[in-house]
């Protein structure tokens, strides 16, 4: 592919530019794949659903690939990571986002619909709690507690000075809270580390503006200076001049607070392969190496958190050996006590 | 007015041709395909109608439908013991979205409609009507956006401050009104266009000045036509579904405040049906439920303006 770019220029300057470039391109998409997935032959569909926050990684290897293939059509849509593992379990797509690992019920929807899959976890991510940046002069932190009472199923919080005594008496209602919809793994989340732990089904309270779409939200808090919302760290990154992010119970969401697991909502994100499709279609296990072989590139360009590079290496090791199932337990918690042990423990 | 024609057809012996076999049979087939394509479109409605009708009684076989048309907090987009269906807060979104529409819509529309066909020079008129009905080619998507990111900072700027959410009723509404002003103005246009001259020129006559000939010769004698580009463009505006998603918000709440941010019958299908809602769950009725109560209120607004229309249709011969 380099080689035809280059004969391709007309001009020597330009040419050269483009050489260091194309160089550069070629480089970080081949370094790290094994079976040589920018062949640019790859012809073939992928499906792809799941989690809004984990779309603009996928939507960006997506089209990585697509343009060393041409005869690839890949599909990412961002309708939920719960959404997502739905048609996943009916065999409908191929992967799926998520911004949760698999849940007990959902590995049950896939054993019945007979769909096996690889469990890949490919960055971190940290629930970011904004507030509008020119309108809003008093918040710059938060606490778990005061989000719970915001948040909480029946919660009849109305105002700021409601949550803490020295905010102004601004209103902070159904018109002012933004967060995703019950169907995304941000809204699970959230919802089961904070706002509501001993629920049987993770629950907020349901007068909210709720949408699944994040730029919508932006859109939300962004337009109301009293406004508070919450959604994937990437979408504050991509947004700080209009909105500011609170430290949650002292600690700011960055990328070291993140990775490092400090920041209390600091969460892995995933996706998931079907076996039957690796077997299957032929642009699947291409397009997978060709994700993990950039993986750093593709995750920092969407402004998430990079994984410790010893967790990356167990992940790709993981897929590598096609270890199918997941390596949470039945209670969410991964095997073995962190996420390495578990991806290591599983090979 | 034409001439009965028939059997004096065939009597012409210019065009008699003999009886042919394939000639009856070609008949029959045209006569069959037309036939068709105009079935075609009642019995989709009549299928929609059916499937509508199938799943909302699923759904009214989990909710009473007492809680349906009477509860005032709408949770459906949050299934659980606890969640709510009162279609209230979407009917009052929806209706406010509406009313804002038509404040913009039925005078423009009808102000333009007079302009054209009562004081605008022909050559004026040939062009004018074209361009009006051009903005009836935007895609609405585009008017949403155009809602969203232009009209409401507009609105928050020079009139309202902080005081209008980001999302709200007003600037839809506004932008709702602008995307029907070519349905009213166009349609009603078309029936002012049909009030006979002789009746203007009898006002003339009489003494009338142009603006009494156009309000109170030419409007009420194309009253019926009117009225149903209102109803037409009401329709339009209940249905409508991109501006309000786009820009009105998600917040299901009952009020007539136009600030505040709603969430329209319309808008409420897209949220749920943009995610993968599974068959058969109690959200995936609700759109149906909803869908139902959208095509009611819009058939009573046909059904009105069939009434209206034959009621009062003025017939010149």
């Amino acid at each position: 592919m380099g080689k035809s770019a280059l004969l391709r220029l007309p001009f020597v300057g330009a040419g050269l530019l483009a050489l260091l470039l194309v160089l550069a391109a070629c480089g970080s998409a081949s370094g790290g794949s094994q079976d040589g997935g920018g062949g640019g032959n790859v012809s073939g569909k992928i499906a792809i659903e799941g989690s809004s926050t984990v779309q603009p990684i996928t939507q960006a290897v997506a089209e990585g690939f697509s343009q060393e293939n041409p005869d690839a059509r890949i599909s990412v849509g961002g309708a939920g990571t719960g959404d997502g593992f739905e048609v996943f379990c009916k065999g409908e797509t191929q992967i799926s986002d998520a911004s949760r690992p698999i849940e007990p019920d959902e590995q049950e929807a896939c054993k019945e619909g007979g769909v096996e899959y690889i469990e890949v976890v490919i960055a971190f991510d940290g629930i970011t709690f904004v507030v509008n940046k020119q309108g809003n002069n008093w918040a710059q932190d938060i606490t778990s507690a005061e989000l719970k009472k915001i948040w909480e199923p029946g919660s009849n919080v109305n105002s700021w000075s409601q949550v803490r005594s020295s905010w102004p008496d601004n209103p902070l209602g159904p018109s002012e809270l933004f967060g995703p919809g019950s169907e995304s793994g941000t809204f699970d989340f959230f919802a089961e580390e904070i706002a509501d732990p001993d629920a049987e089904e993770p629950a907020l309270r349901t007068n909210y503006q709720a949408s699944e779409n994040d730029n919508q939200l932006v859109e939300g808090v962004s337009g109301n200076p009293n406004a508070l919302g919450f959604f994937g760290y990437s979408y504050y990154e991509n947004n700080q001049d209009r909105l500011r992010a609170l430290a949650l119970d002292g600690v700011p969401p960055t990328t070291q607070t993140i990775r490092s697991g400090e920041y209390p909502l600091s969460r892995p994100l995933f996706f998931y392969v079907s076996t039957d499709a690796l077997k299957e279609n032929k642009a699947v296990q291409p397009f997978v190496d060709f994700y993990l072989g950039d993986l750093d590139t593709f995750v920092e360009q969407a402004q998430y958190v990079t994984l410790p590079s010893s967790l990356e290496q167990a992940s790709k090791q993981h897929w590598e050996n096609r270890v199918t199932g997941t390596v949470y337990n039945e209670n969410g918690e991964p095997k073995g006590g962190d996420l390495e042990t578990a991806f290591k423990q599983s090979q | 007015m034409a001439v009965e024609t028939g059997s004096g057809v065939k009597s012409d012996p210019q065009i008699w041709r003999r009886e042919s076999r394939g000639r009856v049979i070609r008949e029959r087939i045209v006569k069959g395909v037309l036939a068709a394509c105009a079935y075609l479109s009642v019995l989709t409605t009549f299928g929609i109608v059916l499937v509508l009708l199938e799943e909302t009684l699923q759904f009214f076989r989990k909710v009473s439908i007492v809680e349906f048309l009477t509860s005032t907090t709408w949770t459906a987009a949050f299934p659980g013991p606890s969640a709510q269906y009162g279609i209230l807060p979407l009917v009052s979104g929806t209706v406010l979205t509406t009313a804002i529409a038509c404040v913009v819509a039925l005078p423009v529309g009808l102000g333009a409609a007079l302009f054209l066909s009562e004081y605008a020079p022909v050559g004026l008129r040939r062009w004018l009507k074209p361009a009006l009905e051009i903005l009836a080619g935007v895609p609405t998507i585009v008017y949403g956006f155009f809602a969203l990111t232009f009209v409401t900072p507009l609105l928050q700027d020079a009139f309202f401050g902080n005081s209008l959410y980001g999302f709200n009723a007003l600037s839809p509404g506004l932008v709702m009104g602008v995307m029907i002003i070519p349905t009213v103005a166009s349609v009603s246009e078309d029936s002012i266009y049909a009030v006979p001259r002789s009746l203007r020129e009898g006002a003339y006559a009489l003494g009338a000045t142009k603006r009494e000939v156009a309000t109170r010769i030419v409007v009420p004698a194309a009253l019926s036509g009117i009225v149903a580009s209102f109803i037409l463009g009401i329709s339009r505006a209940v249905g409508e579904t991109m501006i309000v998603a786009v820009a009105g918000g998600t917040l299901a709440q009952l009020t007539l405040d136009p600030r505040q941010s709603i969430q329209t019958m319309a808008s409420y299908i897209v949220q749920v049906a943009r995610g993968e809602t599974s068959r058969g769950s109690i959200t995936y009725d609700t759109i149906f439920a909803v869908g139902m109560t959208l095509f009611v209120m819009t058939l009573v607004l046909n059904i009105v303006s069939y009434l209206f229309v034959r009621r009062f249709r003025e017939t010149y011969e």
